[in-house]
């Protein structure tokens, strides 16, 4: 039964030789990493539109439809407000507790919930990877990108919360563009990591919630961070300010909070260049990564 | 290696290989799926946890080995059909053409990008028509300007549009068949060097198969390979003249499609 399979070959060349020879290619070949940078670039009009319309149809069968991207941030501020204000009190040191502690609720959402979803980029599209061709760099990218229209409304939204708790509009603000565009960087390069590893680790996706739940209490989101250097020892201290939810965070609230100025866990300086490299480090080693597993992506 | 066969190349008279030229080679392409068997049923919380505790060997993946050592070339201006029962492996073998689906062992070299046609090209169903129709487009890689250009003829040659304005509803309220009609329509608006269609043809109404088979003629004509997957075997001999049988993932012929439909009939 295979002698007619090879009947049609040449008998003098092996398949791969009779390949070479008409210049045919590996069918799933990983291109090179700038050949494969300019295909992400190439689909970035794919990348986009998908993204919108991944944010539509998630949204399409309720009701209040593109409402809820306002509703959901300003019942999770309530929610947080509730419990850590209130309820637990913990906002003695920080003269304006609610602002505080939304800035910190926002800015840590957008980095969890494109973790959270990059973890599962790859398995919950196979049928698109096992339908069509695109670099697959797309999906996670596309995850971020998801979760960073849903960040520009909580800032619409932040925005009105730091207003009428009482801080003055400073030119600060502006710093909010570059803060959250290092911010999204860091989120695609975490996410592509996120999205190889959790396409060959399965279970990942179940160990996530605890994993990021731990990130948050981490992340001086909740409570005033100087909280980290009465109750910790020294190097934990340390360790946990270089924690890069912890400086996107404290940037903002530079931004946007004129009576949090002198309650930041590093001078702001100090705090941009940490930003910065942990943008450049994640950005491009999680692509690299990803970049890396292209062949694997789709297998059964 | 690559020395020694330049050299022989020249004197070497192999017309017949010089006139035809491959454009897709399978080269002994197994293709593994691992079922992880959490999934199955018998396995409560309980006894996985007696597994991981006893450290019994069980293991926790299944594999499904879909295609054994599957090897053939195809040359540029063939048609070649598929056939073989259900889970024989023709779709998988199709995807891994594509390059969409890893093989295990072996490798599958191709002439250009090779597309599926595939009726199961999965797109968002809480989306409109039209919307996923522009979105098909751009993963196909085509530009922002030519997709504008380009939808209203998808949706046209789709036929959706002939009950009313469905364009614009979203795709869960179609039915399966104008589902299959329009992602039959997106994937047909390209031209493909191999062009590999599953199925696609068993879809939609008798109009509408006059329609997409007349399309996979022109794009047959344009593209340099065709490999049609059906159960069809009628439709198979109106466009192939190669075909090829697999059987439980390996290939049981090749040959003319005459020779090779009539023991497929005869089994």
């Amino acid at each position: 039964m295979a002698n007619t399979a090879v009947a049609n070959l040449d008998p003098r060349l092996t398949p791969a030789e009779l390949a070479q020879r008409h210049g045919l290619k590996v069918a799933n070949d990983r291109p090179p990493l700038r050949e494969y940078t300019r295909q992400v670039w190439a689909y970035r009009h794919f990348i986009t539109a998908y993204s919108r319309a991944k944010v539509t149809s998630s949204l399409s069968n309720t009701r209040l439809g593109q409402l809820w991207q306002v509703l959901t941030p300003i019942t999770n501020a309530a929610v947080y407000y509730l419990i850590f204000g209130v309820i637990l009190s913990q906002g003695r040191g920080i003269d304006n507790f609610i602002a505080y502690l939304c800035t910190g609720v926002f800015v840590f959402i957008f980095t969890q919930t494109a973790v959270a979803n990059g973890t599962s980029a790859i398995n919950a599209n196979l049928g698109l990877i096992r339908a069509l061709h695109f670099p697959r760099a797309a999906l996670p990218i596309t995850v971020t990108l998801v979760q960073l229209q849903q960040l520009l409304m909580s800032m619409v939204v932040l925005a009105a919360i730091v207003l009428l708790t009482g801080e003055p509009i400073t030119l600060r603000w502006l710093l909010l563009a570059p803060i959250l565009f290092l911010q999204t960087i860091f989120n695609i390069g975490l996410t592509m990591v996120m999205a190889r590893f959790g396409s060959k680790v399965t279970d990942l996706k179940q160990i996530m919630p605890f994993v990021l739940r731990t990130w948050l209490y981490a992340s001086g989101v909740l409570y005033p961070v100087s909280l980290l250097r009465d109750h910790l020892p020294d190097w934990a201290a340390t360790l946990m300010e270089a924690n890069p939810a912890l400086i996107y965070i404290e940037l903002a609230r530079y931004a946007l909070l004129e009576s949090n100025r002198d309650n930041l866990v590093a001078a702001p300086m100090q705090l941009w260049g940490t930003a910065l490299a942990w943008t450049l480090v994640v950005g491009i080693g999680g692509f690299v990564y990803f970049w890396r597993g292209e062949k694997e992506y789709g297998r059964g | 290696m690559d020395v020694a066969e330049q050299t022989q190349a020249p004197t070497d008279p192999s017309t017949v290989d010089s006139q035809r030229v491959p454009t897709v080679i399978a080269d002994d392409v197994h293709v593994i799926y691992r079922i992880h068997k959490g999934a199955a049923a018998n396995t409560g919380a309980t006894a996985a946890l007696k597994r991981i505790v006893s450290r019994t060997s069980t293991p926790n993946i299944r594999e499904v080995h879909a295609i054994k050592g599957v090897s053939f070339t195809a040359y540029q201006g063939e048609a070649i059909g598929l056939i073989g029962s259900n889970g024989s492996g023709k779709s998988s073998l199709l995807r891994t053409i594509a390059g969409l689906l890893p093989p295990a062992r072996g490798a599958v070299y191709t002439l250009g990008q090779p597309s599926l046609l595939g009726v199961n090209a999965a797109l968002l169903n809480d989306l409109s028509g039209e919307r996923n129709v522009a979105l098909g487009c751009l993963a196909m890689g085509m530009s922002p300007e030519r997709v504008k250009r380009i939808t209203p003829e998808i949706i046209e040659f789709s036929g959706i549009n002939e009950r009313g304005d469905f364009a614009s509803l979203p795709m869960r309220t179609y039915s399966s068949g104008m589902g299959a009609r329009l992602r039959f329509a997106i994937a047909a608006a390209k031209e493909h060097d191999v062009l590999l269609i599953d199925e696609a043809l068993a879809t939609g109404d008798r109009k509408f198969r006059v329609r997409s088979e007349q399309r996979v003629r022109e794009l047959r004509a344009n593209a340099g390979t065709v490999f049609l997957v059906s159960h069809s075997l009628s439709s198979i001999r109106d466009t192939c003249e190669r075909t090829i049988w697999l059987e439980g993932g390996v290939l049981k012929m090749d040959g003319p499609t005459d020779e090779v439909c009539r023991a497929y009939e005869g089994r």
